[in-house]
């Protein structure tokens, strides 16, 4: 049966939904109160088996939707009634949310696979083995909250997986929080995360209440339903619930201007990069904007102002990726910059497009993680090889970062697996035909090229620019000789590393199966749940193909992979005979270019000069003037202190002590002495008992001898 | 006839399987002692499931009126049969450390059960009577299960004076109401007030006997005096059950009798309930704090919690508000029951023979070395406190509402001011277990450590979610008999 077609019987397993949130809850429940007693591969099996069975529950919500396609809602509780607010919890199965189910779930389930091997070396490498049990407990805890945000039937549920997925993501980059530099790098790294997302919840935040205020409800169904009318009535609320929701999306989403977390989130474990930071938290900002489509649709303004905080990231991200040498940064800004050409597209209405990118971008950027990550320690077993049996020989590798590209080269023959599939990984990236890339980027550049042509101009040069920093990473790692003894060592994972990166491969080569140009399966069964674009009647846009605008893109990404291959293969190699530590070509060329690329165009520096600074010196100046030398000294000491000083001086100290003291002791002993007082009472004589029950009734009578008469 | 029984089959399967576990237990053999418990513990699953069946929002009433099935009655059953479960749980291992492992204790603890049950369902007074008689006998016994103890025997002997003389209140009060109505059917006694042929004086002093008798079984002062001797001396497993069971059956009669059959004396009966209400509130609160004994703390803050369920009947004869105020009584007591059973678990954890380990001292430094069952006790304590985010805050937010509403200013502001002066002798128990070194002995019973386990996670996660579970006792209204 293929996606679009509908039939009208069949069974259905909708009642079954609430299962996606429960297996992952047991998963991490049973690991948080046994995984102490279990061994690794017990922890890691259970926490793969409850993420699999979740996959199984959303591949049944699927077939179910084949026969139902407007899909339901699973009533789950009443969360909150006060007064004429109530907020219940269901949840919702349509199209658009099973999509993102099982994506979540299916790719979930590999990276947790994954990550049973990995994190067995991982934990050894960072000498605390006892924290195998915490990661796979994280990992279920993401997948709940994941599932929570997708499944909401409602903005505030929505919210409350949105907060999960930020803490488990807080929780997971400094998950070697005692790491890093000056042993405190990672626990910042965490922090800045956090604490950037925590600007874009705000705007989340100002998005919903802005709505409950102007829809009186958070329910999807209730919120959609009223558009028109408020629209009608109040365009700017609309506006500003859209462009207040466009903050939450460029936190969560890592957009201009609050991408600047995404890079530094690389001090996870690769597999959290993979799940959490490329594959499907980091898109819950393109989840959102597509699930509020219908409020996105009546604001144009709104719409534009989305298109181009995508585009540009999509740029902006593209150009510092190609100067970067470490291999996950590389990928960071790569994701970032795919980020972008999917806010791009929902924001221009392209809504599957967008969607399919998400799905295509899940299968490889996280493929290519995962291999960064067999690639790391490939080198790092290297690494160990060399300490081990070549002591003396060489002492530099002490020092070695293993995720340093400039020390690697050569790994093609030592890791064939993981060339392979990361080679499949970046053709599929880069967009090259007929992989998975290139029918959902194709798409998006499609939709730009009449819509608007400064948009695809950005975008296709972000492409550019994609496949070259793709073509230069493969080549200065996996191309020329080994860089160092490391590399020169470094071996092929294990299989239960590579097959989920197989698993991952043949997906990214087959996942533009999806929506093929003509069939549009896909968008056949997206356009069950998005059916509000503006100018389309009765469904989604689904563009045709555009022979032009494929040649084109194509023609980009094959020039940049040979330029690629010309400047890093044939100009690297000369290049690297005669200087010792590698120099990137491009650094010798235009070396002013390259290092503002290299200092990512001083952002970072720029938020801490104009935003963090300020902020710290405002903290300290209140701290220092306004509250200890103002408020403590001068208000508190001199005048407060003193000025009661002469105050007691003033009136008599009899009157001080007796008064004030009085009052602050006596409050006490009368409370302990009724207290006491009352425990006479108790004297333990069962006739003193009677006797109060008697005094009790005695009382009774006379009082009701008072009210009767 | 079959529609009667089956409106009353819970308390029937409870009183049966009682009978039948009595008669079983004599082919048990002393060492599998375990399989009674189980046999208990099943019987009261099987209570549940079949209260589950049965209920219904219709209210059906049963033998000539004499009892009555209705969603009150249901949500009451599974509030007993809960403190029942949970009452196994903490005893089981107990009995067994204090050397008095005797398997009748589950008969009893059945017996006391139905007749709980049958309170819950009394639509007449003499049921009420009856059902009265049938909670308390097996609790004197059980009060002095540990017989080789002095002080226990000593509380079963007080308890069992003290409640028979509070038994002869309410038989002398429930003769003068029939004397004034001619009935002792709660529906025709509503019907001859109503109709004006009732003398008000007897039905009054009736009433007000009733109040007496049945404030000695919740514990409201001043028919109090018995509550920390009792409470101290029986064993503790006892204590647990009764704090919860048979407060919970007491406030049971006293809603459905005050609030259905005496609305038209709320002029002369509010002030009493209201002057009961807050001393109780007041000198439970306040004595409290002199306690140095848990058990006794405990006894104390248990009068303290009945003074704040006695709150919910001074709106009698607001007829819009009664049924909220009931919900609100009932939600506390579900409230009261995790966290009570769950303090109680704690207690006995660390309750040694001879009745050591039971000073607030002993629980010193147990927050370093058990800092699970520290965590649970401090949730229990915020609980009895009423700090959010424990179910026992929105018990006592509901409670406050309702009679907010009644227009209860001085009583709210009572219940408040003495719940922060409770904050002082639960922070206390907290204070000691976090910041004073201590080497404390906790007992290996893995039973004990999951009640309390379970009930600090129920505690914490039904605050979250109690919208639903004060739906349902706001369902759980009251009818009368017809």
């Amino acid at each position: 049966m293929l996606f679009g077609e509908t039939t009208t019987t069949g069974p259905t397993f909708f009642a079954l939904a609430p299962l996606v949130l429960l297996f992952p809850l047991l998963g991490l429940l049973i690991n948080l109160i046994w995984g102490g007693r279990l061994p690794e591969k017990a922890i890691g099996g259970i926490a793969s088996g409850a993420v699999g069975l979740t996959f199984g529950v959303a591949i049944l919500q699927m077939l179910s939707l084949f026969s139902h396609p407007e899909g339901t809602v699973i009533p789950l509780v009443d969360w909150i009634t006060i007064g004429e607010l109530n907020i219940s919890w269901g949840i919702q199965v349509d199209t658009l949310s099973v999509t993102m189910m099982l994506v979540v779930s299916g790719v979930g389930c590999l990276i947790h696979i994954y990550a049973i091997a990995y994190m067995h070396d991982d934990v050894r490498l960072n000498g605390d083995p006892a924290r195998y049990r915490r990661f796979f407990v994280f990992f279920n805890l993401f997948i709940l909250a994941m599932m929570t945000l997708v499944s909401a039937d409602n903005y505030l549920m929505l919210f409350v997986g949105w907060e999960g997925v930020g803490l488990c993501s807080y929780l997971l980059i400094g998950f070697w929080y005692d790491k890093g530099k000056d042993g405190i790098g990672n626990a910042l790294a965490g922090n800045k995360a956090f604490i950037t997302n925590r600007i874009g919840d705000f705007g989340f935040l100002l998005a919903a209440f802005t709505m409950f205020g102007l829809f009186g409800s958070f329910d999807f169904d209730q919120v959609f339903g009223q558009v028109e009318q408020v629209a009608e009535l109040l365009p700017t609320g609309i506006l500003l619930i859209t462009i207040f929701m466009l903050i939450g999306v460029t936190g969560k989403s890592a957009q201009l201007p609050l991408y600047v977390w995404l890079p530094d989130a690389m001090a996870g474990p690769t597999p959290v990069s993979a799940l959490i930071h490329a594959a499907t938290m980091v898109t819950a900002g393109v989840y959102l904007i597509t699930r509020s489509h219908p409020l996105y649709a009546v604001v144009p303004q709104a719409q534009s102002l989305v298109a181009w905080v995508g585009t540009l990231t999509a740029l902006f991200a593209a150009t510092i990726a190609i100067a970067q040498f470490d291999i996950k940064k590389v990928l960071a800004y790569s994701t970032i910059s795919q980020l972008g050409f999917m806010v791009a597209a929902v924001g221009m209405g392209a809504y599957v497009p967008g969607m399919f990118h998400l799905v295509t971008h899940a299968f490889f950027k996280a493929l290519l993680f995962l291999s960064s990550g067999s690639v790391i320690q490939g080198v790092e077993r290297g690494l160990h090889e060399v300490e081990h049996h070549h002591k003396g020989k060489h002492s530099a590798g002490h020092h070695l970062d293993p995720q340093d590209m400039r020390n690697m080269g050569g790994l093609r023959e030592r890791m064939p697996t993981t060339f392979w599939v990361y080679l499949i990984g970046a053709l599929a990236l880069a967009g090259i035909m007929p992989l998975a890339g290139f029918w959902s980027k194709d798409e998006i550049l499609l939709k730009a090229s009449y819509k608007d042509v400064r948009l695809y101009t950005l975008l296709s040069i972000a492409a550019f620019f994609t496949a070259f920093y793709m073509a230069r990473q493969i080549i200065l790692v996996f191309f020329g000789k080994p860089r160092s003894e490391a590399a020169a060592y470094a071996s092929e994972s294990p299989k239960l590393i590579t097959i989920p990166l197989i698993i991952l491969a043949v997906l990214s080569v087959f996942g533009g199966a999806l929506n093929l140009p003509g069939i549009h399966a896909f968008g056949h069964w997206l356009e069950h749940t998005v059916h509000h674009v503006p100018g389309v009647k009765g469904g989604v846009e689904l563009p045709e193909f555009s022979l032009q605008v494929a040649a084109i893109s194509t023609g980009i990404a094959l020039l940049a992979i040979i330029l690629g291959w010309l400047i890093y293969a044939r100009w690297g190699e000369t290049l690297q005979k005669e200087k010792k530590p590698y120099v990137d070509p491009l650094e010798l060329t235009a070396k002013p270019i390259f290092s503002v690329l290299t200092n990512k165009y001083w952002v970072d520096e720029l938020y801490w000069a104009l935003l963090v600074n300020p902020y710290k010196a405002f903290s300290r100046w209140l701290a220092e003037q306004v509250d200890w030398r103002f408020w403590h000294d001068w208000l508190h000491d001199a005048v407060l202190v003193n000025g009661f000083k002469r105050l007691t001086v003033l009136l008599a100290q009899p009157i001080d002590l007796g008064i004030i003291d009085g009052i602050a002791n006596g409050l006490a002993t009368l409370i302990q002495g009724g207290a006491a007082y009352l425990r006479r009472f108790q004297t333990g004589y069962v006739r003193n008992y009677a006797l109060a029950v008697f005094f009790g009734v005695v009382a009774i009578m006379s009082y009701l001898i008072f009210v009767l008469r | 006839m079959w529609a009667d029984r089956l409106a009353v089959l819970p308390v029937i399967v409870i009183g049966a399987w009682a009978v039948l576990l009595t008669v079983a237990d004599l082919y048990i053999p002393e060492h599998r002692r375990r399989i009674t418990a189980i046999l208990a513990a099943l019987g009261l699953i099987v209570g549940l499931v079949v209260n589950l069946f049965i209920q219904r929002h219709n209210p059906q009433t049963a033998y000539f009126g004499l009892a009555i099935a209705d969603g009150f009655s249901s949500f009451l059953n599974v509030l007993f049969l809960l403190s029942g479960l949970l009452g196994i749980a903490v005893a089981h291992g107990y009995l067994q450390r204090q050397n008095i492992a005797r398997s009748e204790y589950y008969s009893l603890l059945l017996f006391s059960i139905s007749g709980m049950m049958l309170m819950g369902m009394a639509a007449d007074l003499i049921i009420v009577f009856i059902a009265l008689e049938l909670l308390s006998i097996p609790l004197y016994v059980m009060a002095g299960f540990h017989r080789d103890r002095l002080d226990s025997e000593e509380a079963a002997l007080k308890y069992f004076l003290l409640g028979a003389f509070a038994g002869g209140f309410v038989v002398y009060g429930i003769a003068l109401i029939y004397g004034a109505t001619g009935s002792t059917r709660i529906a025709a006694i509503l019907s001859a007030v109503q109709s004006g042929s009732a003398s008000p004086i007897l039905l009054t002093v009736g009433a007000a006997l009733i109040l007496v008798g049945l404030g000695f079984k919740v514990a409201a002062v001043p028919f109090h005096m018995w509550t920390p001797d009792v409470y101290q001396g029986a064993p503790s497993s006892v204590t647990a059950f009764m704090a919860v069971g048979a407060k919970a059956a007491g406030f049971a009669a006293l809603l459905r009798v005050f609030l259905l059959a005496f609305p038209t004396l709320s002029d002369k009966l509010v002030p009493l309930l209201w002057a009961l209400a807050a001393l109780t509130m007041i000198v439970g609160n306040i004595v409290a704090i002199v306690q140095s004994n848990i058990k006794r703390l405990l006894a104390y803050s248990s009068i303290a919690h009945a003074g704040y369920i006695l709150m919910a009947t001074v709106t009698l004869g607001q007829s819009r508000l009664m049924a909220d105020a009931a919900a609100a009584a009932l939600f506390y007591l579900l409230a009261y029951l995790l966290t009570n059973f769950g303090a109680w678990a704690v207690v006995i954890a660390l309750e040694r023979e001879e009745g050591k380990g039971l000073s607030i001292q002993d629980y010193a430094g147990l927050g370093k070395k058990y800092p699970a069952l520290a965590a649970a006790m401090s949730v229990f304590m915020l609980s009895l406190i009423g700090v959010p985010p424990t179910v026992g805050f929105l018990g006592k937010f509901y409670l406050f509402r309702a009679v907010l509403e009644g227009g209860f200013v001085g009583l709210a502001v009572i219940g408040v001011l003495t719940s922060l002066v409770s904050a002082y002798y639960y922070l206390r128990v907290v204070v000691v277990m976090y910041m004073q070194e201590g080497e404390p002995v906790v007992n290996r019973d893995a039973l004990l450590h999951w009640t309390a386990a379970l009930s600090a996670i129920a505690v914490l996660a039904l605050s979250l979610f109690a919208t639903p579970l004060f739906q349902w006792a706001t369902q759980a209204t009251l009818y009368a008999a017809q």
